[in-house]
C-alpha cells in the first residue's frame, strides 16, 4: 500500500477505502502533472529564452513544491496520522471552528474558489495562451469577438483578453493580500494600543479613526493617489493606510473586554511588561474577529483598486489589470462588449469568493452564531 | 436631547477643521501646481505675477492661516480653474449630487427592505437562498462596471434585442436636448428618467447589505412571543409582518441610514464620472486633477460636513425609534 501510494499519492488511500482523501490527492497530482506535459514546449521556451522571467521560474517552483506537498502529505498522513489513536487530543477553539467551517458548503466553495485564484495567480505564465502585453495585428486581430481563438475577444490593440484577465488577478488579489496586510497590522497596533492603555492614549487614537472615518474613503485615496506618480506600490501603500479604521475599531472593543479579564490581571501581577502582555496574551484572544474582518477587507480591496485604475489613478497600462482592464474597454462599449464585461465577471466572482469566505469564517468563529 | 445634539455639533467642529489642515497641507506639499499646465510659451514672469495674484508665492503657514481666515468667515475663495467664486458653483453641484443620493438612497431601503422581509418570511426556501446569493452577488459588484453594463444594455442592446421602449432611459447627462422648452412637469420626468439609471448603478450594492441586514433583523423580531400572540388573536399575516413586525425590526435598519452616506458619496465619484451627472464628484476629481486647491478643500469640507450630518442623523433616528435609548 506504502509504495503504491509512493507512486501514485492518492492511491494508498483509494485502496483503503478513504475516497473522500484520496480522490482529491490523486485528481491534484494528475493535474498538475498533466499542466506539466501540456505546457512542456512553452516551459521549454521560456527557460530557453535569453530572459526568463522572474514570474515563470515562481510558476515553475509552484508546481514543484505543490507537487513535493502532495506526495509527502500523502505519504505522512498515510503512515503517521492513520496510527495516532482517534480522539486522543481535546479540541482547541479552532478544532471546533473549522469542524464548523467545513459544514458550510458555501463557505467552503469560497474558499476553494480563494485557493484557485491565488494558485492561477502563482500559474499565469504556464496557464495564459497568450503574452498579454504582445500587440497583434491592428487590421486583422484587433477587436475580434469570443471564440475558439481568442476565448474572450481581443481589445483595441489586437491583445488576447483572456490571457490579460489571468494577468490581472495577480495584480488585484496581490494588492488585495498586501494592503490587507498593512491595514491589518496598523489597526489591530492602533486598536489595542487604544483599548489597552485607555485614558488619554485612547481617545487620541479613537478621535483620529473617528476623522479618517468621515472621510469617504474614494475621494480621500482620489486625493492623495492623483497629487503624486501613480505607482503599484503607491497604490498598496495607501490602500493599506486608509483601510485600518475598521479594524482598529473592533480590536479596540475586544481588548476593552480583555483588559479585565483575570488571566491579563495574573500576568500584570507576574510584573510582565505592557508590550510583552499586548504581543502575547491580548492580540492572540483577538485573532478570530480580525481574520473575519480581513477577510472582507480583501473583497473591498479589491473592488476600490479596480475603481482607482478605473480612474487611471491606479495600475498604469500597458501592465493589465482588472479595473485599467474595464476603462479601456469603456471607449468601445458599443462595439466590442467583451473587453469590460470580462475583466467586471472576473472582480464579482473574486470578490464573491471572498465575501462568502469572510461570512463562513464570522458563522464559525463566533460561538454566539453557531447553530 | 437638544443639549445631546449641541455637544455633538460641537464636537464635530474639530474634526472637521482637522480633515480640512490635513487635506490642505497634503494637497499643497504634493508636486505640482496649479499653473502647471498654462502651456509653454507664456513667459516666466507672467507666470510669477499670476503666482503673486493666486497668492501662491507666500509661505505655506501663511497661505494656511489666509485660507483658514476666509474660511472661517464663509467664503471659500476663488476657482482657480473655473475663474469663478467657489460659493457660486458649490450650490448647483451640491444639490445635483444630492438628488442622486436622495433617489438611491430610496431605492437602497425601499428594495433592501423589500427582499429582506421577503427573505425572513421564507427562511431557508428556494427564495430566501436565491435572493441571498443574488444580494451577495451585488453586494460584491463593483457599481462602477454596474453602470458600463447598464449603459451598454440600455443603450444599445435594447434596440438590437427589441427591448420595450420604456425601458429605453438615458445614459448621460441630467437633462434632454432642449428641456428648457418643455413645461415643468416634463422637465421633471425628464429629470426623473436620467436619475434612474445613475441612482440604481451607485445603490444596488448598498441595497444587498440593507437586504442583509433587514433579513437578520427581522428573523430576529419574529421568532419573539409577541408575535405569536398576533397570531393567536386572529390578525392578518398582512397586518402582523407589516405592522408589527417590521416596525420593530426597522430599529437597527434606520442608524444605516446615515452611515450609508459616505458609501454613496464615494461611489458618486465614479458613478457620476460615468454619466457625465456634474455633481460633487465629478468636481473634486477634477479639481484635483487641475490642481484647484481652493476647490479640492471646500468640496472636501462639504463631503465630510455630509458624513458627520449622517452620523449625526442615524444617532437621532436611533434615538426617535426606539423609546430605551430614548429615556435611557
Amino acid at each position: 500500500m506504502l509504495v503504491l501510494s509512493a507512486i501514485l499519492p492518492g492511491a494508498g488511500h483509494i485502496a483503503r477505502g478513504e475516497w473522500r482523501k484520496g480522490l482529491p490527492i490523486l485528481l491534484g497530482w494528475g493535474i498538475l502533472l498533466g499542466l506539466l506535459w501540456l505546457t512542456w514546449e512553452r516551459i521549454q521556451a521560456l527557460l530557453g529564452a535569453r530572459r526568463t522571467g522572474i514570474d515563470a521560474y515562481i510558476a515553475l517552483a509552484t508546481v514543484g513544491i505543490l507537487l513535493a506537498l502532495l506526495w509527502g502529505w500523502a505519504l505522512y498522513d498515510l503512515r503517521v496520522r492513520a496510527r495516532r489513536p482517534a480522539g486522543a487530543r481535546g479540541d482547541s477553539q479552532w478544532a471546533i471552528a473549522a469542524r464548523h467551517f467545513r459544514r458550510n458548503k458555501l463557505a467552503m466553495a469560497g474558499l476553494g474558489v480563494m485557493l484557485l485564484l491565488y494558485l492561477v495567480t502563482l500559474l499565469t505564465p504556464l496557464l495564459a495562451p497568450y503574452d498579454p502585453s504582445v500587440q497583434g495585428d491592428i487590421v486583422t486581430t484587433r477587436y475580434l469577438a469570443p471564440g475558439t481563438e481568442h476565448w474572450m475577444g481581443t481589445d483595441k490593440f489586437g491583445r488576447d483578453v483572456y490571457s490579460r484577465v489571468l494577468y490581472g488577478s495577480r495584480i488585484s488579489l496581490t494588492i488585495g493580500f498586501i494592503a490587507v496586510g498593512i491595514a491589518v497590522v496598523l489597526g489591530t497596533a492602533v486598536g489595542a494600543v487604544a483599548g489597552y492603555f485607555g485614558g488619554k492614549t485612547d481617545s487620541i487614537l479613537m478621535r483620529f479613526t473617528d476623522m479618517m472615518l468621515s472621510f469617504p474613503r474614494l475621494v480621500l485615496l482620489i486625493v492623495v493617489i492623483a497629487l503624486f506618480t501613480p505607482s503599484i506600490w503607491l497604490v498598496v501603500v495607501v490602500l493599506g493606510l486608509t483601510g485600518w479604521m475598521n479594524n482598529a475599531r473592533i480590536v479596540r472593543g475586544e481588548v476593552l473586554s480583555l483588559r479585565e479579564r483575570e488571566f491579563i490581571q495574573a500576568a500584570k501581577a507576574l510584573g510582565m511588561g505592557d508590550g510583552r502582555i499586548i504581543l502575547r496574551h491580548v492580540i492572540p484572544n483577538t485573532l478570530a474577529p480580525i481574520i473575519v474582518s480581513a477577510t472582507l477587507l480583501i473583497g473591498q480591496t479589491i473592488l476600490t483598486e479596480a475603481a482607482l485604475s478605473f480612474l487611471g489613478l491606479g495600475v498604469q497600462p500597458p501592465t493589465p489589470s482588472w479595473g485599467n482592464m474595464i476603462s479601456d474597454g469603456r471607449d468601445a462599449l458599443i462595439n466590442a462588449w467583451w473587453i469590460s464585461t470580462f475583466p467586471g465577471l472576473a472582480i464579482v466572482f473574486t470578490v464573491t469568493a471572498f465575501n462568502l469566505l469572510g461570512d463562513g469564517l464570522r458563522d464559525a468563529l463566533d460561538p454566539r452564531l453557531r447553530i | 436631547m437638544i443639549a445631546y445634539l449641541l455637544r455633538r455639533l460641537i464636537g464635530a467642529i474639530p474634526l472637521l477643521l482637522g480633515i480640512l489642515t490635513i487635506i490642505f497641507f497634503i494637497t499643497h506639499l504634493a508636486p505640482g501646481d496649479p499653473l502647471g499646465n498654462v502651456g509653454p510659451n507664456v513667459p516666466e514672469e507672467v507666470i510669477q505675477q499670476m503666482r503673486r495674484n493666486l497668492g501662491l508665492d507666500q509661505p505655506l503657514h501663511i497661505q494656511y492661516f489666509r485660507w483658514m481666515g476666509s474660511f472661517l468667515r464663509g467664503d471659500f475663495g476663488y476657482s482657480f480653474a473655473q475663474n469663478r467664486p467657489i460659493n457660486e458653483i458649490l450650490p448647483e453641484t451640491l444639490w445635483n449630487t444630492l438628488q442622486l443620493t436622495l433617489i438611491a438612497m430610496v431605492i437602497i431601503f425601499s428594495l433592501g427592505m423589500l427582499i429582506g422581509i421577503v427573505q425572513a418570511v421564507r427562511q431557508y426556501s428556494l427564495a430566501d437562498n436565491l435572493l441571498t446569493f443574488l444580494a451577495l452577488f451585488f453586494y460584491s459588484m463593483p457599481g462602477f462596471w454596474l453602470a458600463l453594463m447598464f449603459i451598454l444594455l440600455v443603450s444599445v442592446k435594447a434596440r438590437q434585442w427589441g427591448l420595450p421602449q420604456w425601458l429605453v432611459f438615458p445614459v448621460s447627462g441630467m437633462t434632454s436636448v432642449g428641456a428648457e422648452f418643455m413645461t415643468p412637469w416634463e422637465q421633471f420626468t425628464d429629470r426623473v428618467k436620467h436619475l434612474i439609471l445613475p441612482a440604481t448603478a451607485l445603490g444596488i450594492g448598498a441595497a444587498a447589505g440593507v437586504a442583509r441586514y433587514m433579513r437578520g433583523s427581522m428573523l430576529e423580531v419574529i421568532h419573539q412571543d409577541f408575535i405569536r400572540t398576533a397570531r393567536a388573536k386572529g390578525l392578518s399575516e398582512r397586518t402582523v409582518i407589516f405592522k408589527h413586525a417590521m416596525r420593530n425590526a426597522l430599529i437597527p435598519i434606520v442608524t444605516l441610514l446615515g452611515l450609508y452616506l459616505p458609501f454613496l458619496l464615494s461611489g458618486a465619484v465614479l458613478t457620476e464620472q460615468i454619466f457625465g451627472w456634474p455633481g460633487m464628484g465629478r468636481l473634486i476629481v477634477d479639481a484635483i486633477f487641475q490642481r484647484d486647491y481652493p476647490v479640492v478643500l471646500a468640496a472636501s469640507f462639504v463631503i465630510s460636513a455630509m458624513v458627520v450630518f449622517g452620523n449625526l442623523l442615524s444617532d437621532v433616528l436611533y434615538a426617535v425609534v426606539d423609546p430605551r435609548i430614548r429615556n435611557g
